[in-house]
């Protein structure tokens, strides 16, 4: 192995996560005890921190792990490993950048992406050479694309894109209309989502065709239909966002139309779950299989809840509160994270076929990661249904009084977060470790 | 070259891609709201403090933002809140919330930006609709 920019993408894309992971346990803290650590380690700090770290974990290892198929797994020559370099420079430049930006309090981004917005444009730029190395290389080298090679094209595309639209506030015209200004905030935020999970939906289809050895998965015809559900729901979907906001009615009825769509996507999850059951071809990549097992699982359950809260009228009362924290974390962590992690297992097995992983030890972080990530998820909910009773059932109870009736059910979600925080440290550290080995 | 399959999904997506265009402008360049309601010198200053102090990240607009505070879309026309109340909550801080050293005139933008947050809308809209297909009609707040 000559180049291993892929692998440095990998070790710090887990780097990311096993510092996000701590910030949110603290902004978790804050529930507990507000005053304590108020000055050191404050909410308002943490909670950014912690959003921005994680998702950098996801699409750092969703790019590494896409470079690492096309030049490793599948052998195809970079068009450029000139530009592979830069983006990954620009990258690490730029996350320094943002931290910097954090650590002097210049955070005058929004939501999600708080570092101060200069930081976007290396960013974006980073997004363009991934871009042009991608299809350069690809169109160089192959005609008839599976559907990963589309999602992950789709996927860089529109990350650009939507990177872009986030920050239509800049533009001072835009922004003095508060409606139209924070309903395009939030529709570039769903349609963000909606890009990373391309490329990392893309890479669940890879690993599967890739362990069963059957191309078809790519191919047929049903797989195309989702691609292209999914792209429609990235492109219309994001309202169910903002059904709360006063914008055009129509807007939102496209919104709530489109995804119901999804409902097809539950019906197929459970039908070729079913399917596969009795399939044999795990034991080779177990911890891949594994993990893709649990994102399926995730998936089920998260689609479920996804799918109610986009019923306007379920939507109107889990909409700002903890409910929607569920969703998101439920599914960057269940599905998101998940997929990676089994993506990572699969690079590390093939750039070092005879490393020896402690498979006990796995295999009990994998039973902790996920036991651990129910109770998360469900003590989120109980704080959810809890605020949303408040909001409508009830008279004259002050916010405060609500907070502290919470107050053990915040508990439980610092525990359970704990919990996962471990377990995460356990999976992560082990193929860090892997990782710096292969890069040696 | 290319194959019959690469050739129809490159159509689907130009034609999605077309779709999706004409829908962005319209949601760029359309009125959202009935009686668009723009923000003032002020309040865009305003605006620029709520960010730059990340009180997003505790608290909510339309129910979007962190949870650890409250939503405040309506805080302004609230008979027992308003002005005064939201100026002794910036120079005291409470619990979580940090104690911000604003000027007058800071304080002055932030409640500026908060009162024509209040004046585009409800949230919650305890006045809203419900309808048997799912839908809820929300109320707007230029009706009577
Ligand atoms: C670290 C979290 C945090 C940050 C940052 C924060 N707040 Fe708060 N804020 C709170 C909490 C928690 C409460 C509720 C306190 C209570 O009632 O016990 C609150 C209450 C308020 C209230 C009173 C709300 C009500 O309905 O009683 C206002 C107004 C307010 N904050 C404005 C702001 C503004 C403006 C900013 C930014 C300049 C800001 N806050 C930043 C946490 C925060
Ligand atoms: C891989 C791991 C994780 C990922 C990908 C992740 C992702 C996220 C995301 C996307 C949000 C934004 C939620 C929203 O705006 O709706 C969030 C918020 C948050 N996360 Fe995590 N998270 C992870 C682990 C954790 C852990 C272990 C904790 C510790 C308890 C934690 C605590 C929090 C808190 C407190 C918030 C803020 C919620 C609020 O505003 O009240 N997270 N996380």
């Amino acid at each position: 192995m000559k180049n291993k920019t892929a692998l440095l993408f990998l070790i710090i894309a887990l780097s990311a996560l096993l510092l996000g992971v701590f910030f949110g346990l603290f902004a978790s803290l804050q529930y507990i005890i507000p005053d304590f650590l108020k000055e050191l380690v404050p909410f308002n700090k943490m909670r950014p921190f912690h959003v921005t770290t994680v998702i950098s974990w996801i699409v750092l290892c969703a790019t590494g792990s896409i470079y690492f198929f096309i030049t490793k797994e599948e052998g195809f020559k970079l068009f450029s490993y000139r530009l592979f370099k830069t983006h990954f420079i620009l990258f690490v430049l730029t996350g320094i950048g943002i931290y910097v930006s954090f650590l002097t309090g210049k955070m005058e981004g929004r939501e999600y992406l708080a570092y101060t917005p200069i930081l976007t444009i290396p960013i974006v730029i980073g997004w363009i050479l991934f871009g042009i190395n991608y299809f350069k290389t690809l169109s160089k080298n192959i005609k008839n694309w599976p559907v990963y090679y589309w999602m992950w094209g789709t996927g860089i595309v529109f990350m650009i894109y939507h990177l872009c639209e986030a920050h239509f506030w800049m533009i001072p015209s835009f922004r003095s209309h508060f409606i139209k200004d924070i309903s395009v905030q939030w529709k570039s935020y769903g349609s963000f989502v909606g890009s990373w999970n391309m490329l990392v939906y893309g890479i669940a289809i890879y690993l599967m065709s890739k362990i069963k050895k059957d191309s078809t998965l790519a191919y047929g015809k049903t797989v195309f239909f989702f691609y292209f559900l999914g792209l429609t729901n990235l492109m219309f979907g994001w309202a169910h966002h903002t059904y709360i906001i006063p914008t055009q009615p129509w807007i939102r009825y496209v919104a709530y139309a489109i995804s119901m769509t999804e409902w097809v996507v539950l019906a197929h999850i459970i039908y070729s779950w079913i399917k596969t059951l009795s399939n044999e071809d795990k034991k080779k990549y177990c911890m891949v299989y594994k993990f893709l097992r649990a994102a399926d699982f995730w998936v089920f359950l998260n689609i479920i809840l996804a799918l109610l809260f986009s019923i306007p009228v379920i939507n109107f009362f889990t909409h700002g509160t903890h409910i929607t924290v569920a969703h998101s974390m439920g599914t960057t962590i269940g599905i998101n994270t998940t997929i990676l992690l089994a993506a990572v297992f699969f690079i590390v097995q093939k750039s070092l076929p005879n490393y020896k992983i402690d498979t006990l030890f796995i295999k009990r972080s994998y039973k902790a990661f996920n036991v651990s990530l129910f109770f998360f998820f469900c003590a989120l909910l109980v704080a959810g249904v809890k605020k949303s009773n408040w909001m409508y059932f009830t008279k004259e109870v002050h916010f405060s009084e609500m907070q502290d009736s919470l107050y053990y059910v915040y508990i439980a979600f610092f525990v359970f977060g704990l919990s996962l925080v471990f377990s995460i440290i356990s999976l992560a550290t082990v193929l860090l470790k892997a990782l710096l080995k292969a890069v040696k | 070259m290319k194959t019959r399959t690469t050739k129809y999904n490159v159509l689907v997506i130009l034609l999605l891609l077309m779709t999706f265009i004409i829908y962005n402008i319209s949601v760029y360049t359309g009125n959202p709201y009935k009686q668009p309601v723009k923000l003032s010198e002020t309040a865009l200053q305003g605006q620029l403090l709520w960010q730059k102090n990340n009180c997003w990240s505790c608290h909510q607009i339309y129910g979007l933002g962190g949870y650890l505070g409250p939503d405040l879309t309506n805080i302004y026309s609230n008979p027992n809140k308003g002005a005064g109340y939201i100026k002794a909550f910036l120079n005291s801080g409470v619990k979580s919330m940090p104690k911000f050293d604003f000027s007058e005139s800071q304080k002055e933008a932030v409640v500026s930006y908060l009162k024509h947050i209040d004046s585009t809308g409800f949230y919650p809209n305890f006045e809203a609709k419900f309808k048997p297909n799912g839908w809820v009609e929300l109320k707007y707040k230029d009706e009577k």
